[in-house]
């Protein structure tokens, strides 16, 4: 009989191979791939993302458990979607045109897959054309836009415009993060959340989508 | 060139304002000869660049130049290097970075004609090749763009060509999030090395034909990201240290074609490569505040031959425009720097002490710094036979001399660092001494996806 507590361990620990080792004997007991998931990934996840708040865990750690975190859930994920269980969220995710810087968006990305979403990475320079596409094409609920430069800041309100126009603004959730964004900014333009870290953006997506 | 040796072999050599090769501009500035200059940066408020915005811009940059300008005249300052950073938009539409570039010079042409303040201007167009995923790094309508603003601003007046170019970014963004070093050597010490000799032999050309110089480019996507995530706790501050040793390899490359300084602000590794070259450095310290935060506020001074600010929006704040307060702001460092170095060596390395002390044993990115640390680290890059043996003999310096530093109690570490130390050491070890090896088990592993293979022959 597998010990569970393994599966989570293996997830805190950032170790993708056992992760995986274990969520395939997990499934070969039978056991429900929704518990694995909510009873013993997801508590990892939180733990990481506690130990990365204090101070425990650098990037690295974390992105480590992340990866972990999704081989056991890439043999899941059939498996959840065949039960009718949904992924948290869908979320297209960006840094906004004019802009290249990638780092804090791709550390969200995996925070945000780690937190259970699903992630379309539609890289750097992203028009507002392209996260129009991302809505209609790929049904995401969420999105999330990033930003650098304060020269490019103008371009997530022209973004969000755009969505207006194109008549999808009220299918999705829009967060904004990046160094020069605020709260304010993100009021004064209409995104419905703001995080003013990388480790905040899955707090800030459960909290729109609450 | 190739640098076998050291140029500064002796740390009390290393001190801002003098360098063995000093550079004189054509308005009689002698960067490192003895004085140190205050090197302005700026850019726009928040706003887009477009053809409609375009007269806003030219507002924008006249106002800056005008003002900053005034303020040096108006504290003797005895000459000014002016950093144009051009903006994406400015480097893909050549023609808006060129027009920007003659609203510079006319305004230090301006101050020079009433008041006689000398001044040089840097141009620094971005490195749009990375604006396309993966990047195309040696062709491309970016690319021509790119060399087109170059030649078009060296042609306008422009006299010092640089860059804070990317070549290797693609894979070394990923090897920080990761902690992996090797990562950060295969990007930095192969990938970025062979861009650099590529861009800085075309860069040179550039600068023949104009007759200018090639200042010198910097690792400021290597190891500036590095240390930004390490200010902000996301990696250890100890592989941050590293990270910029190595960075050093990659940097000289641009001096091997032809570069001969001031190196870049923004390269905090520029003292390892004043001991190698002797060629005058930029740096950049507390003044970027206004940029970026870093942990080397005081230490990055302490080998400076122009002291620089990074870059400030054009916003108001009480005391005046931002670039204004700046430049007064340098001035007076420069001030206190110039006074130290008038009133003899051993005043100017006592200030110079003052400096490197008040940083060096509060964070391993400053220790490396020491004048001491730089030489045995430019000491371990030259004498390598190549720039994967010289960034593993970099990395093993860094590691030693921090692992020294906190035996001995001059250097504090956090605990939850020190097992990096350890894990970096065994790490590079096992990095072949072989290239094609390296670059055979790394292309196994890295992301291919994410850079063009050919560019860099590979």
């Amino acid at each position: 009989m597998i010990n569970l507590q393994e599966l989570h361990d293996a997830i805190l620990k950032g170790n993708a191979k056992a992760a995986k080792t274990v969520t395939e004997q997990a499934l070969a007991e039978g056991h429900e791939p929704l518990k694995l998931v909510q009873e013993y990934m997801m508590p990892a996840m939180d733990e990481v993302g506690r130990r990365f708040e204090c101070n425990e865990y650098f990037v690295p750690e974390l992105l480590l458990a992340a990866r972990a975190m999704k081989a056991a859930l890439e043999l899941l994920r059939p498996l959840l979607a065949a039960r009718g269980n949904q992924p948290v969220g869908r979320v297209a995710i960006g840094t906004v045109k004019g802009d290249l810087h990638d780092i804090g968006k791709n550390l969200v990305a995996s925070m945000l897959e780690g937190g259970g979403y699903e992630v379309i990475d539609l890289g750097v320079n992203v028009t507002a054309e392209q996260f129009i596409a991302a809505i209609k094409d790929k049904n995401v609920n969420i999105v999330a836009m990033s930003a650098l430069l304060t020269t490019t800041m103008p371009s997530m309100k022209a973004t969000i415009d755009a969505l207006k126009l194109a008549g999808v603004r009220d299918q999705v959730k829009v967060i904004i993060g990046g160094a020069p964004i605020t709260e304010k900014f993100a009021q004064e333009i209409g995104a419905d959340g703001f995080s003013e870290s990388a480790a905040g953006a899955v707090a800030a997506a459960k909290k729109v989508m609450a | 060139m190739t640098f076998r040796e050291l140029t500064i072999a002796k740390p009390a050599d290393l001190l801002f304002g003098v360098a063995p090769k000093p550079l004189t501009t054509r308005r009689g500035m002698t960067l490192g000869g003895g004085l140190v200059y205050p090197e302005l940066n700026f850019t726009l408020p928040p706003m887009f660049v477009d053809a409609t915005t375009m007269p806003e811009v030219r507002r924008n940059y006249q106002q800056i130049i005008t003002g900053a300008m005034q303020r040096a005249v108006e504290l003797e300052a005895p000459g000014v290097v002016v950093e144009f950073e051009t903006l994406p938009p400015m480097t893909e539409n050549p023609e808006w970075g060129i027009e920007l570039t003659r609203i510079l010079l006319d305004g230090m042409e301006d101050a020079h004609a009433k008041h006689g303040l000398k001044s040089v201007l840097r141009i620094t167009p971005n490195d749009t090749r990375e604006m396309e995923r993966p990047p195309r790094m040696r062709s491309g309508k970016l690319y021509e763009a790119m060399l087109q603003t170059f030649d078009g601003c060296a042609a306008a007046g422009a006299e010092l060509l640089s860059i804070e170019s990317v070549g290797g970014k693609e894979i070394h963004d990923e090897a920080l999030m990761m902690g992996d070093i090797r990562g950060v050597i295969f990007a930095l010490c192969v990938l970025g090395v062979r861009d650099m000799r590529f861009l800085w032999t075309e860069l040179n050309r550039i600068a023949i034909k104009r007759g200018v110089y090639c200042a010198g480019d910097t690792a400021c996507a290597f190891g500036n990201t590095a240390m930004v995530l390490a200010e902000q706790k996301m990696i250890p501050r100890v592989f941050a240290a590293v990270v910029r040793a190595v960075t050093a390899v990659r940097t000289l490359v641009g001096y091997e074609c032809g570069a001969v300084g001031p190196g870049k602000d923004c390269g905090y590794e520029n003292p390892i490569l004043k001991a190698i070259t002797g060629f005058p450095m930029a740096m950049e310290g507390k003044t970027s505040a206004c940029a970026h935060l870093s942990p080397l506020g005081n230490i990055a001074a302490a080998t400076c031959d122009t002291w620089s600010n990074e870059s400030v929006q054009n916003i108001k704040l009480l005391g005046g425009m931002a670039p204004t307060c700046y430049m007064e702001q340098l001035i007076y460092d420069c001030r206190l720097m110039n006074q130290a170095l008038a009133d003899g060596r051993d005043h100017a390395l006592l200030y110079r002490k003052w400096l490197v002390n008040s940083d060096a044993g509060l964070d391993p990115q400053a220790y490396v710094l020491t004048p001491e640390n730089v030489i045995v680290i430019a000491q371990a890059i030259v004498s390598a036979p190549t720039p994967l043996a010289g960034g593993k003999a970099a990395a093993l310096a860094a590691i030693g001399l921090l692992c020294d530093g906190q035996k001995d109690g001059r250097l504090k570490i956090h605990p939850r660092e020190m097992p990096w130390l350890d894990r970096m050491r065994k790490t590079v070890e096992a990095i072949p001494a072989n290239e094609t090896e390296f670059i055979s088990e790394m292309m196994a592993v890295v992301d291919t996806t994410k850079f063009t293979a050919g560019d860099y022959d590979l």
